[in-house]
């Protein structure tokens, strides 16, 4: 039974799904492209092609050597993050990618498996608590090792994927309260944004002291609530100077535009309002394969790489979207089905990890295309134009259905 | 409880994401019309632009249709270049550019072709628009000027920019918009709204009907005509009078602050800046930095005022109680206000506020000046007590009047001269020449127009303002808001006796109208330039204020005519001749009038780096436009040098 295929026991479902988001990302390629970017479709092709060798690659590698080579993979990922300040290509004022002739590769794609890969290892370890605060800092550690290198590049899209990691830690056992910081520091900056600072300082009070006093809080506790005022206020004061005075004005443009608060249909706000525009004229069941007149116009930029889902919206309609919406939600599910069902630790994180990642980027990328997101650089995956992107999702997808189908094997 | 969270996310999140995707493709359907622009052709409907009509209902700025000829650079196909081009007068150069320009702006939506041709040129083109498939044609309405003058009051129209039509969502390509004068500040009232038509096209680009029965039309609403407070006939006088020479005048009803007159020269004629010439003639103009005939010298020169600010003064010092109307300083051609500084002065003799306003004595108001700032030891403040009554006249801020363009002038306070001054002590006898009007104070025309209406009302003022009627609507309520300054009534008495005497026996007796009672007061700025590299002194801007009659003032004015010299030299003429002309409707003193119309500056200008082409030009047009129509005794041009 030790020699057995590449094929056994690996989930059939993740695999189906796979296809089919691959191939319905394509046809969107294919459609977006010929207006006006002839070869792309042709070009994502061969990249999809590409992923067949690399799929049975993954699949071949023994299920332990992931583990086995957690850390040596992650300090490979890093070390080709931070050559990308040596060697690094500057494309349209990023400089997040490596140019072998005309072919570019992105490393911070195939980081983010390291990443869940570095932090299942650690984690792995039956001596870790992550009630302790010392663990605590080292797992965040690890998370935040790439975001620190991918910041500069500038790069806030792949950086903004890292925040899962904390949802993953917290299903490991991370104290609630980072989750909670998390979420309240999120709320305190788009209410900052969208009042003046100094009512959202005053709200602030209004909630402490509501609640010190409904949970009869004594006096001790009077200097604890007192600290979180003063965090919250120095938290939304800084903001507010960081957004007027360190954003950069398209920065500041984007969240404007989100929060309704200023309103440009030509200029700042193209991107958001003509894909808008495209989905919205999708209706329920859309125009049809290759009849989006939007999408055939060219009105939408970037469309077949981060506005991809545009398309989709145009010629497939509320139909068309709620089928691919179901099956990323499908896929996310049952990767976090699997993951729970796993024998070791290691796997279960991963597997988590995996789920998290995709999740965070399809949320993200759709909801900005949707306009409830600003502008931000994130692919949507197995669906962006894109060699990297495609086979870094591939990658981190395959090491987990290899995992699973590993597991029968352990113990 | 853990195992939850991530799960319970992704619902969550799936579900806000479907949410927003309901509402954007099934509630909300304004994304789907946006969608068929390619499918439904716009047609704009623009109404037309209301009239400008003067204070007493007399048409001055009217319409004529003109046309443009928009392009959609897809749509052209075998076009006969040749036949084309000669219809619409243009050259094949003229053309490729055109359309080059067009395509970079988009080569699926229409622009701009050639813009606002007459009727006549259109017609020829009209017949044969058919066989030219990528172009139509699109109806508007353009300014048809009943009068040669008030350019800078109307302003113009013109293309909106793409920066506007970008940041504008009413304005789209190739619309027009008014720039400058009425036309601009009020824009959305004249323009009125457009309309827009909807038209289902199939894939052949045809016209196939009405898009969903018109449920999406709007009809245009008509521009409103409006009535402005310029009175027609003296606005016309005024920039006669002005003619070869450069400066500001601005006349007001004090009783209501309606802006009776305001004129500019150099200028021209509003026409020149409708159909085909326009940009030719634009740019003609705007090139010219010299004599700047678009820039408003009644709203943006500023100057100090000179002479015509001690009547603040003198008021100023009644007020604090420094002085009354017997204080009496005696002037010996000036004074000593400290040792080794001398204040000259034209005048000798023990002067008191009415004398020294009619002989216009520096000695008398340095000393007043002294007083008031001598009256708190703590000089900041008294400067900020002083600044503070100046600015009751409205001075040193921007009025809000209704025209576009506009200046602060500048009044100091405590804070000015913190500045000028830091670290040491500085007192009234520093800044004495703000008695006089110089110093650091500088005013616009309108500025001393409007103080000199304060004066006239005896301590009120409204806002000047230019509008007087708006069809269907009522006129801004800042503008029937009255401003009280901070001195009492009692003390404009004698102020305006010792301005009557002005007329009567002081500098301005040359000028006197029987039978109008005049108080006026004469003004000079001396002003300085680089010539060849080197600051020289040039002849002092001449400066006259005034109001009439003198019991019910009807009409207050500033002149300032860049260097003309003494205030009652040419300033001063041409004040008595306004008010004469305003209040009688003909003038007695023909003598003065005509000197003063056939006085020309322009040997003077022309030191300053002569007289640019399309001042010359203008002059003759002008010159020939009066001589057609023989309104008022003919016009001399100065044209030798």
């Amino acid at each position: 039974m030790k020699n057995q295929s590449l094929t056994n026991n690996i989930d059939w479902i993740c695999i189906a799904i796979y296809i089919v988001l691959v191939l319905m990302g394509w046809l969107n390629i294919y459609s977006s492209s010929l207006s006006s970017m002839e070869g792309t479709a042709d070009k994502q092709l061969i990249f999809i092609i590409l992923t067949i060798p690399l799929i049975f690659i993954v699949l071949y590698v023994e299920g332990k050597f992931y583990e086995k080579y957690a850390s040596i993979i992650f300090g490979i990922s890093l070390l080709s993050l931070v050559g990308l300040f040596a060697f690094g290509k500057t494309i349209a004022g990023q400089r997040c990618w490596y140019g072998i002739g005309s072919f570019t590769l992105q490393p911070s794609e195939f980081a983010k498996a390291a990443t869940a890969l570095a932090l299942a290892k650690y984690l792995s370890d039956s001596q870790i608590n992550l009630k302790d605060v010392n663990r605590q800092i080292q797992a965040l550690a690890i998370v935040f090792l790439p975001v620190m290198l991918i910041l500069p590049q500038p790069d806030p899209g792949s950086a903004l994927i890292y925040s899962i990691f904390i949802i993953v830690l917290y299903r490991e056992g991370l104290p609630a309260w980072y989750v909670w910081t998390g979420f309240i520091t999120i709320l305190l900056f788009v209410l900052t944004l969208l009042l003046q600072p100094q009512y959202v300082i005053l709200l602030a009070l209004a909630v402490i002291v509501f609640i010190h006093i409904k949970s009869r809080l004594g006096d001790r506790n009077l200097v604890l609530s007192s600290i979180l005022f003063v965090l919250i206020s120095g938290f939304v004061l800084s903001v507010n100077y960081v957004f007027t005075h360190i954003f950069k004005q398209h920065h500041r443009d984007r969240f404007n535009i989100l929060l309704g608060k200023s309103v440009d249909m030509k200029g700042i706000g193209y991107n958001t309002n003509q894909s808008e525009i495209a989905i919205g004229s999708g209706g329920w069941f859309g125009k049809g394969f290759l009849e989006g007149t939007q999408t055939k116009g060219g009105f939408v930029p970037e469309q077949h790489t981060d506005y991809i889902f545009t398309t989709v919206g145009e010629e497939w309609g509320f139909l068309g979207s709620l089928v691919v919406i179901a099956l990323f939600v499908g896929l996310f599910l049952r990767v976090i089905y699997l993951a729970e069902r796993q024998k070791t630790k290691f796997s279960r994180v991963y597997g988590y990890c995996v789920a998290g990642i995709l999740f965070i980027h399809f949320f993200v990328n759709i909801a900005m295309v949707l306009g409830i997101f600003p502008t931000i650089g994130v692919p949507l995956p197995f669906f962006s134009y894109g060699g990297s992107g495609l086979w870094g999702f591939t990658i981190l997808l395959f090491i987990f259905i290899k995992m699973d189908a590993n597991k029968v094997n352990e113990w | 409880m853990r195992k939850v969270l991530l799960p319970t996310l992704i619902i969550i999140a799936a579900s806000l994401l479907v949410i927003r995707l309901f509402y954007l493709q099934i509630i909300d359907d304004s994304f789907k019309l946006k969608s068929d622009n390619n499918a439904i052709k716009i047609k704009y409907d623009y109404p037309e632009r209301g009239y400008i009509y003067d204070r007493n209902g007399k048409l001055l700025v009217a319409n004529q249709p003109s046309y443009d000829i928009m392009v959609i650079p897809r749509d052209i196909k075998d076009l006969d270049t040749l036949e084309f081009c000669q219809l619409l007068d243009i050259t094949k150069d003229d053309f490729l550019k055109k359309i080059a320009k067009a395509k970079v702006y988009s080569p699926r939506l229409p622009s701009v072709f050639l813009a606002q041709l007459n009727k006549s040129e259109f017609a020829a083109f009209q017949e044969k628009i058919r066989k030219f498939e990528g172009f139509y044609f699109q109806k508007r309405s353009l300014r048809d000027y009943q009068v040669n003058f008030g350019a800078n009051v109307f302003g113009f129209i013109t293309q909106a920019s793409e920066k506007l039509v970008a940041k504008n969502p009413y304005y789209n390509s190739g619309d027009l918009i008014g720039k400058q004068g009425v036309e601009e500040s009020y824009e959305e009232i004249l323009r009125g709204i457009k309309g827009v038509k909807y038209f289902q096209k199939d894939k052949y680009n045809r016209e196939i009907g009405s898009f969903k029965e018109g449920k999406y039309d709007t009809i245009a609403v008509q521009g409103e005509d409006i009535n402005l407070t310029i009175d027609a006939e003296l606005q016309k006088y005024g920039e006669e009078l002005m003619i070869n020479k450069r400066g500001g005048i601005v006349a007001i009803e004090p009783k209501t602050g309606e802006i009776l007159a305001l004129v500019t020269a150099p200028s021209y004629d509003p026409s020149i800046l409708v159909g085909r010439q326009r940009s030719k003639n634009y740019t003609l103009l705007y090139r010219d930095s010299i004599a700047n005939p678009l820039y408003d010298r009644a709203l943006l020169a500023e100057y100090p005022p000179g002479s015509p600010f001690k009547i603040l003064t003198g008021l100023i010092g009644l007020q604090e109680g420094v002085i009354n109307e017997q204080t009496t300083y005696v002037c010996n051609h000036g004074f000593s206000y400290a040792p080794g500084r001398f204040m000259k002065c034209h005048d000798s003799g023990p002067r008191q506020l009415h004398t020294g306003i009619y002989n216009s004595c520096n000695t008398y108001f340095g000393n007043v000046y002294l007083r008031i700032i001598g009256k708190y030891s703590n000089t900041p403040y008294a400067v900020d007590v002083w600044s503070d009554h100046v600015k009751s006249f409205g001075l040193g801020q921007f009025m809000g009047y209704d025209l576009p363009t506009g200046k602060k002038g500048k009044i100091p306070n405590s804070k000015t001269y913190k500045k000028m001054y830091p670290g040491w002590g500085y007192s009234g006898k520093t800044i004495i020449s703000n008695a006089i009007g110089q110093g650091e104070i500088v005013m616009t025309p309108i500025q001393l127009a409007n103080m000199m209406a304060t004066v006239a009302n005896q301590g009120y003022y409204y806002t000047p303002h230019i509008i007087k009627k708006i069809k269907g609507e009522t006129i801004d309520k800042k503008f029937t808001t009255k401003h009280v300054t901070t001195i009492d009534k009692k003390y404009f008495a004698p102020m305006i006796s010792g301005l009557f005497d002005v007329y009567n026996l002081g500098t301005a007796s040359a000028l006197r109208v029987e039978g109008i009672d005049i108080c006026g007061k004469t003004g000079t700025a001396e002003n300085y330039a680089k010539i060849g590299g080197v600051r020289t002194k040039l002849e002092d801007h001449s400066i006259f204020v005034a109001f009439a009659p003198k019991d019910n003032p009807k009409i207050a004015i500033a002149i300032m005519v860049e260097n003309g010299g003494f205030g009652a030299t040419i300033a001063g003429p041409i004040a008595s001749l306004m008010i004469e002309k305003y209040l009688r409707g003909k003038i007695t003193r023909t003598d003065l009038e005509k000197r003063t119309l056939e006085r020309s500056l322009q040997d003077r200008y022309a030191k300053l780096g002569g007289q640019s082409e399309a001042v010359k030009l203008e002059m003759r047009m002008r010159d020939s436009i009066l001589k057609s129509k023989t309104i008022v005794p003919k016009i001399k041009t100065d044209t030798t040098k």
